[in-house]
C-alpha cells in the first residue's frame, strides 16, 4: 500500500512538474551559484537552467536529487576566455558523483573534451545510468538520493589559470516509469549528512545502540512483491492463458464433432 | 461520523506517507548556521598600486571602486571586515616596511558611510608583506563554527617571506579553524600567479586574474556572496590513529583530519543492528602532486577481515579524490558491529613539496536503515513470460479438449 502511494505520489509530481520542463525557463528564474566543495555544492533541478561566471581554476559544484527510474543527463556548455590570454589546448570535464561521493560513469555523451586553442566554447554531457530502487551494499550501482555534479578544467597550462569563462549548466530526466522493476527499496535515500559530527567517548555505551525494528518480529511480509509493474505482467499473462486456454479447448472438442 | 472520522483517517494516513516523501534529502542538508557568514578583503596597497594599466585607470582607483561597489551590494546578514597591507609606511627600511599591515575595518555589520570613507583615504606606499596580513586576517575573523573567507587582492609577490605567504596559508588551513582564501591577482605575472595559486590551493579557495574593474567588481561580488551562500557549520576535527583499536569512535556527521603520504588513518564506527554504514572520504590535493593518483577507504572488522572497499584514482588536475562504502549485515545479531575505516592514499609528493604537514582529509560518516535483499519477486514480467503463459495454457487447453474428445468416443463406445 505504502509502495502503491509513493507510485501515485511520483506519478503526480512527474505531471506537474511536466509543464515547467516543456517551457522554456525564464531568464531570472535561473541559478547563478555554484559551489566550491561537495558540502557547499548548490542545488539544481531540472526547471532551473544553472548560469555562473567563473575562473577557469575553479572547481564548481552542483547537486540535486534523484529518485529511483530516472536518469539523468548532464550537459554542459562553458564559453572560455578570449583567445589572445590563453597559452594551448585545456581539457575540461564534467564529473558526477553519489550521494557517498562514488564515481558515477557516464554512458553516453563528451564527458572530458579537449578545447583547441581556437575554440571559444567547450560543450560536454553526460547521460548517467539509471537509478536503481535497491542495490547490493558493495556494488556501485546507481542509487536514490542526493548526486554531485563537478565542472571543472582538468588539463589547464599553468599560465592559463584565473581566466575568466561563464558555464551554462543544464539538467535534464527522464523516468522510466516502472521505478522497481527488480523488487527491493532503498529505506533511505543517499542523503549524506552535513552537520558536524561528534567523537564518541573510547568505550562506547552498548546499551545506546537503539532497538531494531518492532514491526519485523510480527509476521514478515518480505515476500510480498509490493506495488510492482510484474503485477500487470502476471495478470495479463494469466488472462492471456486462460482465453488461450479456452481457445485450444474448443478448437480440440469441436474438431469431427 | 463514520465517514468523517475515516477521511482524517486517510487524510492522516495520506500525509504521513507523503510528508517524509516531499521532504526528501534536500531538507536534511538545510544548514543551521548559528553565526553571520564573515568575510574579510584583504587589500594590497604596496607602491605598485600606483601602476595605471587596468583599462587606463591605476589599479588602486580600479580596486576602490570595485570596494565602494561591493560594500553597497552586501548581503544584509554578513559581516565584512577590512585589512590592508602596505598602506602607511613609504620608507625604504624593508624590516618595518615588511610589518605594514592593519585593520582598517573590523569583521562586522558594516557602516556603508564609514567604509567607503576608509577605502577613500588609501594611498599606494609600501611593501607587500603577504604573508603576515593573511595571519593577522585570521586573527581578524576569529575562531568559530563556521567557514571564515578571506579575499586577498594583490598586484605584487611577496617581497617580505619569510614568513612565505603560501606556508602561512597551508599552516592556517592545518589549525582547523576553517578558514578560505581567495586570491584576486591584479598584474599578469608568472610569479604573482604562482604564488596565489599556491595560497588558493592550500586553503580550498580559488584565484582570479581580474583584467578590468567590471571583471574585479563581479568576482568580489561573487566571493562575498558565495560567504553568505555555502558557509556552513564547519566539520568536527577528528585525529585518525593508525591501529583499529586506539581508532576514534565517530557517530554521524562530517569530520576533518589531515593525512600524510603513504599514510592510513583508522576510525571506528559503531554500525547498530538493523542498520546500514554509509561513509564517504575525501582527500585534497592541496600541494602538486605526480601524474597518477588514488586514494583507497576500506572498512574492515576488527580483526582486519575486509568487508567492503572504495576507491577512486585519477591523473589530471583535480582538487579532491573522494570514494565512498555502503556496508550491512542481514544477521540475526542484536549487538552493534564496530566497524574501521581505513582510509590509505597513493599520492607521491613533487619534488620539493612539503611534506610534513598531512593533506586535508574529509569523512563523512552516517547510518540508515538497512536496506534488505528483495526476495525473489514471485510474479513475472516481460513479454516471453506472457508468451510462455499464453502457449501453456493454449497446450492445456487442447490435451483438455482432447481429453474431453476421448472421453466421449469412449462413451460412444460404450
Amino acid at each position: 500500500m505504502r509502495r502503491l502511494l509513493r507510485v501515485l505520489g511520483v506519478t503526480g509530481l512527474v505531471l506537474m512538474a511536466f509543464p515547467l520542463m516543456v517551457e522554456p525557463a525564464a531568464a531570472d528564474s535561473a541559478v547563478n551559484t555554484a559551489g566550491t566543495s561537495f558540502l557547499t555544492a548548490a542545488p539544481i533541478d531540472t526547471a532551473k537552467p544553472v548560469s555562473v561566471a567563473a575562473s577557469t581554476g575553479d572547481y564548481l559544484y552542483w547537486s540535486f536529487d534523484a529518485t529511483a527510474g530516472q536518469t539523468n543527463t548532464v550537459s554542459v556548455a562553458v564559453t572560455l576566455p578570449p583567445q589572445a590570454d590563453r597559452h594551448g589546448a585545456q581539457v575540461w570535464a564534467v564529473d558526477v558523483f553519489d550521494g557517498l561521493r562514488r564515481r558515477q560513469s557516464c554512458t553516453a555523451g563528451a564527458q572530458a573534451p579537449v578545447a583547441a586553442p581556437a575554440d571559444a566554447t567547450v560543450r560536454m554531457e553526460c547521460t548517467l545510468r539509471e537509478v536503481r530502487s535497491w542495490a547490493e551494499p558493495w556494488s556501485g550501482d546507481p542509487l536514490p538520493g542526493l548526486y554531485y555534479v563537478r565542472v571543472s578544467a582538468s588539463e589547464l597550462p599553468e599560465q592559463d589559470q584565473g581566466l575568466p569563462v561563464k558555464v551554462d549548466l543544464k539538467l535534464a530526466s527522464t523516468d522510466s516509469g516502472d521505478p522497481a522493476p527488480e523488487g527491493g527499496d532503498l529505506r533511505a535515500p543517499l542523503a549524506p549528512p552535513d552537520r558536524p559530527g561528534a567523537v564518541q567517548s573510547p568505550a562506547p555505551n552498548p546499551t545506546a545502540s537503539p532497538a531494531p525494528d518492532e514491526d519485523d518480529d510480527l509476521v514478515s511480509f518480505d515476500w510480498w512483491p509490493g506495488a510492482t509493474s510484474r503485477w500487470t505482467w502476471t495478470v495479463v499473462g494469466a488472462v492471456l492463458a486462460a482465453v488461450a486456454g479456452v481457445l485450444g479447448y474448443t478448437l480440440a472438442r469441436r474438431r469431427r464433432l | 461520523m463514520i465517514l468523517r472520522r475515516y477521511r482524517a483517517v486517510v487524510l492522516i494516513g495520506l500525509s504521513a506517507f507523503l510528508l517524509p516523501w516531499c521532504a526528501g534529502p534536500a531538507s536534511a542538508r538545510e544548514p543551521e548556521p548559528t553565526e553571520a557568514p564573515k568575510v574579510e578583503l584583504v587589500l594590497d596597497v604596496s607602491g605598485s598600486m600606483k601602476a595605471a594599466d587596468l583599462d587606463g585607470r591605476t589599479r588602486i582607483s580600479v580596486a576602490q571602486q570595485a570596494f565602494n561597489d561591493v560594500v553597497d551590494a552586501l548581503p544584509e546578514q554578513t559581516e565584512l571586515g577590512i585589512r590592508v597591507l602596505g598602506a602607511t609606511y613609504s620608507g625604504s627600511d624593508k624590516a618595518t616596511g615588511c610589518k605594514d599591515t592593519q585593520q582598517l575595518l573590523p569583521v562586522g555589520r558594516v557602516d556603508r558611510g564609514r567604509a567607503k570613507d576608509a577605502i577613500a583615504g588609501l594611498k599606494p606606499t609600501g611593501f607587500t608583506p603577504v604573508g603576515l596580513a593573511l595571519r593577522g586576517a585570521a586573527q581578524d575573523l576569529g575562531t568559530g563554527n563556521t567557514t571564515r573567507r578571506i579575499v586577498l587582492i594583490t598586484d605584487g609577490e611577496d617581497t617580505c617571506a619569510p614568513p612565505d605567504p603560501c606556508q602561512v596559508a597551508r599552516e592556517l588551513a592545518a589549525q582547523g579553524t576553517h578558514l578560505v582564501v581567495d586570491t584576486l591577482g591584479l598584474s599578469p605575472d608568472d610569479k604573482v600567479r604562482q604564488q596565489l595559486t599556491c595560497i588558493a590551493n592550500a586553503t580550498g579557495g580559488s584565484y582570479f586574474a581580474a583584467r578590468n574593474g567590471a571583471q574585479l567588481t563581479e568576482r568580489i561580488k561573487q566571493l562575498v556572496k558565495r560567504a553568505g551562500d555555502t558557509y556552513t557549520k564547519a566539520p568536527t576535527q577528528v585525529a585518525g590513529t593508525d591501529r583499529c583499536e586506539t581508532a576514534p569512535t565517530l557517530s554521524q556527521g562530517v569530520y576533518n583530519d589531515r593525512e600524510k603520504f603513504s599514510e592510513h588513518r583508522y576510525y571506528k564506527v559503531p554500525v547498530p543492528a538493523g542498520q546500514e554504514l554509509r561513509a564517504s572520504v575525501s582527500v585534497t590535493l592541496d600541494r602538486p602532486v605526480r601524474k597518477d593518483f588514488g586514494v583507497l577507504v576500506r572498512a574492515t572488522t576488527a580483526d582486519g577481515r575486509e568487508l567492503v572497499r572504495g576507491t577512486d584514482a585519477g591523473s589530471g588536475r583535480t582538487d579532491v579524490l573522494s570514494a565512498g562504502v555502503r556496508w550491512s549485515t542481514e544477521s540475526d545479531d542484536d549487538k552493534p558491529t564496530s566497524v574501521c575505516l581505513v582510509v590509505s592514499n597513493s599520492l607521491a609528493p613533487q619534488a620539493g613539496v612539503d611534506e610534513a604537514t598531512g593533506m586535508p582529509v574529509e569523512l563523512v560518516v552516517g547510518t540508515a536503515d538497512l536496506s534488505p535483499t528483495p526476495a525473489s519477486p514471485g510474479l513475472g514480467r516481460g513479454l516471453l513470460f506472457i508468451l510462455l503463459l499464453t502457449l501453456v495454457g493454449f497446450g492445456t487447453g487442447l490435451v483438455a479438449g482432447w481429453l474431453f474428445r476421448w472421453r466421449l468416443s469412449l462413451r460412444r463406445v460404450a
